[in-house]
């Protein structure tokens, strides 16, 4: 394996990192402010691709300016993450709080297959893709290899961007401060004035639109079908638990080193790719049970 | 007084035995189909649900088979090989289905062939491609009514030889399972017998669904193989043509080889660039060069078109060769019962010795009950008519040149084929037919 090698298999491990990284990151945050592991944040990423088909088809058919490819992705995920976010909490999540975790594991199962079955109702079975923004953004040339300039620019850029708006808004703003504060202890922010429900609403809705801003970005390479959304919610929950539950440069971290792991795999060794993610969960919770960057006196078991 | 009783019992199971042979003829027909109505897999399940109904519709309204109504009764085999066999078990043993479709899958077909042997049910394997069923064990009750994996590849080695016949290197990205890996070996076993110096330059199996090819993409660019084989589906295969496309891979000189790519056509649109080696699995497209212009199948294209919004693909031409090989073993069944109403082992005899003819070229079925279909290979190419790529150049390939002869084994026979064969690759079997 030679350098230019290395190059590509950064690239591709980056890229594929992002993706990854988005979704990871919108579960880990609501499991951080609920303890609850949403099972069906996997359909929010396929609600989000799916729906950010949708407006994709309809700019190309409405004749809208093509410019708007690309805003309508971020449109999408608001929409889908806000709208289905909200449902979730109000109707399932509040109500299961307090209940025996393995009970809100089957409740939000019970969600996520819920969702699955509507999805295949509005957007039936047949592969669903829309790729105008890719062919707009147009490629780029690394060692000989053609990229496209959406994968190695934008998703590492909104991840990025994700990654740091996040960290601000839960450190330096008034209302992320009221979401640490949940995180940390959810009856003591109580009893000091934070109004929970409020912050928790808005945790779900921002969590779910980071699984759906996933999906949709996802949309212009990928070809939407059912099941989709298992797949990632699998390989995401690998990300959280390799992580550290509710641990966002935790989660930073083990996606890029799942993605990397992944592309690297590709060239050396094919037969390991599809295994990759999981070797990775495996052996860092043999040296670190709690994940990369747990600290335990943040757990409640 | 024993001796009495013996012989009344040996009657009374005699009466019965023939009973169940000639039975009356029943006021309808109950047929169960499996199909993939859910999961990935019901890009081909729910189309072939379609032209079942609609074909089921048509039969009904000639006559159905014999005179008898046929009703279906549809499986999904998405939920799993064990729901699905007990949804298969519940329709033989509670409601007297003695006439089965299925499967798609290959491992479902895997699951009902011993069952239905058991049962003692006719299993029409209507679109599963593994070669190994019949190839292992011999069955009774179980027939295939078009070609198995062996003939599809090995017709596709030949078309690609036709094609591109000096090349150096091969590369694959097939799906990470059954399917995906069988069809390399055999594809590159059937290569290695014409061109035993090919060189395997890389051999990626991604995950089935997977939804990103980037590095395998990435890698295919570095490497630059002549050819690269690519026999998945669906969703998986129009993920890695849009993204070989949008990267410029598919058309850096390298042969793209995709078996399957005829089902993916329609809904890919312009991201199919010219020149991919096509195929069909098996001797069906809507534009097909020899029945294109015949009535019947005008009227089946027209009215799936006008039923679905879409052009047939290769399933739904396999479950109209499922249920025009049922209705013709149906009939010669009946007529060598005497016109009596026959039973399924009847039935299942009479469709080992049949000939018939669907959408595409007729189809024989051999004495193991695998049917010998002829294949459709050809070049994808843009057509100012059409807002996606059609097939062109297409050549039917005999099946009986590709096939697996009865008594032998796929793995053994492969790699035993001469490659003085390649000599028919200039003659009037191999005629390419240009697409109108």
């Amino acid at each position: 394996m030679d350098a230019s090698l290395i190059v590509l298999a950064l690239m591709d491990g980056v890229s594929y990192a992002a993706l990854l990284f988005l979704v990871a990151l919108g579960l880990t945050l609501i499991f951080g402010v609920m303890r609850i592991l949403n099972v069906a944040h996997g359909s929010l990423y396929a609600w989000g691709g799916y729906f950010a088909a949708t407006l994709g088809l309809a700019i190309t058919q409405f004749a809208l300016p093509a410019w708007l490819a690309l805003p309508a992705l971020f449109a999408a995920a608001l929409v889908i993450g806000g709208l289905l976010g909200t449902v979730l909490e109000f109707a399932l999540l509040r109500r299961i709080l307090d209940k025996d975790p393995i009970l809100q594991l089957l409740v939000t199962f019970a969600a996520f297959m819920v969702l699955e079955d509507l999805q295949r109702l509005i957007w039936g079975v047949q592969p669903v893709f829309v790729s105008t923004v890719v062919e707009q953004l147009g490629t780029l040339e690394v060692a000989g290899v053609t990229y496209t300039r959406y994968q190695l620019l934008v998703l590492p850029l909104v991840a990025i961007a994700a990654f740091v708006g996040l960290r601000w808004f839960l450190g330096r703003t008034a209302l992320g401060r009221q979401v640490t504060a949940v995180t940390h202890h959810r009856e003591v922010a109580t009893a000091m004035g934070v109004n929970t429900h409020r912050v928790t609403w808005l945790t779900i809705a921002l969590g779910g639109a980071l699984g759906a801003l996933g999906g949709a970005l996802a949309s212009p390479t990928t070809s939407f079908t059912p099941g989709i959304g298992a797949d990632m919610m699998v390989l995401s929950f690998a990300v959280v638990a390799t992580a550290g539950l509710g641990q966002i440069g935790g989660a930073a971290l083990a996606a890029l080193m799942i993605g990397l792991a992944r592309s690297f795999a590709v060239y050396l060794m094919p037969e390991l790719e599809v295994l990759m993610p999981y070797l990775i969960m495996v052996g860092v919770l043999l040296l670190r049970p709690e994940g990369l960057f747990s600290t335990v006196a943040a757990r409640r078991i | 007084m024993k001796l009495v009783l013996q012989i009344a019992a040996a009657a009374a199971l005699a009466l019965t035995a023939g009973l169940a042979t000639a039975q009356d003829k029943p006021a309808e027909l109950k047929i169960g189909i499996t199909t993939f109505t859910s999961g990935a897999a019901s890009v081909f399940g729910v189309p072939a649900k379609a032209a079942a109904e609609l074909l089921i519709d048509e039969m009904n309204k000639s006559g159905g088979i014999g005179g008898v109504k046929v009703v279906p009764t549809f499986i999904d085999e998405g939920v799993g090989g064990d729901k699905m066999l007990s949804e298969y078990r519940r329709l033989v043993q509670e409601q007297g289905v003695k006439t089965m479709l299925s499967a798609i899958s290959s491992g479902n077909c895997n699951i009902v062939a011993p069952v239905a042997e058991d049962l003692k049910v006719l299993n029409v394997m209507w679109d599963c491609g593994t070669e190994k069923i019949l190839e292992q064990k011999r069955y009774k009750y179980v027939v295939r009514t078009q070609a198995n994996a062996t003939t599809e590849m090995v017709a596709t080695v030949m078309y690609l030889l036709k094609v591109k016949p000096d090349f150096k290197t091969v590369a694959v990205v097939n799906q990470d399972y059954a399917w995906g890996r069988d069809s390399w070996e055999i594809f590159l076993n059937t290569l290695k017998a014409f061109k035993p110096d090919v060189k395997v330059v890389a051999e990626m199996f991604p995950k089935l669904g997977a939804s990103d090819f980037s590095t395998e993409i990435s890698r295919l660019q570095a490497l630059k193989p002549d050819v690269v084989l690519n026999t998945s589906w669906g969703g998986d295969l129009d993920t890695f043509v849009r993204q070989a496309g949008q990267r410029g891979l598919l058309k850096q000189g390298a042969t793209f080889v995709m078996p399957l790519i005829e089902s993916s056509l329609e809904r890919l649109g312009d991201a199919v660039p010219e020149g991919i080696v096509a195929g069909a699995r098996g001797d069906h497209y809507w534009a097909h060069p020899e029945t294109k212009d015949d009535p019947k199948h005008k009227d089946f294209v027209a009215k799936f078109k006008a039923k679905t919004g879409a052009y047939p693909i290769y399933p739904t031409y396999h479950m109209a060769q499922a249920l025009v090989g049922l209705k013709a073993g149906y009939e010669a069944a009946i007529q060598s019962n005497g016109g009596k109403w026959p039973g399924p082992e009847q039935v299942a005899d009479a469709m080992r010795k049949l000939k018939f003819k669907a959408f595409g070229r007729e189809i024989t079925m051999r004495e193991d009950g695998q049917g010998l279909e002829a294949q459709l290979l050809g070049l994808t190419k843009r057509h100012p008519k059409y807002p996606f790529a059609v097939i062109d150049k297409m050549v039917l390939v005999p099946a009986e040149l590709v096939t697996t002869p009865v008594g032998q084994q796929s793995p053994s026979w492969v790699k035993s084929i001469n490659p003085s064969l390649a000599k028919v690759l200039s003659t009037d079997q191999f005629k390419t037919h240009d697409f109108k």
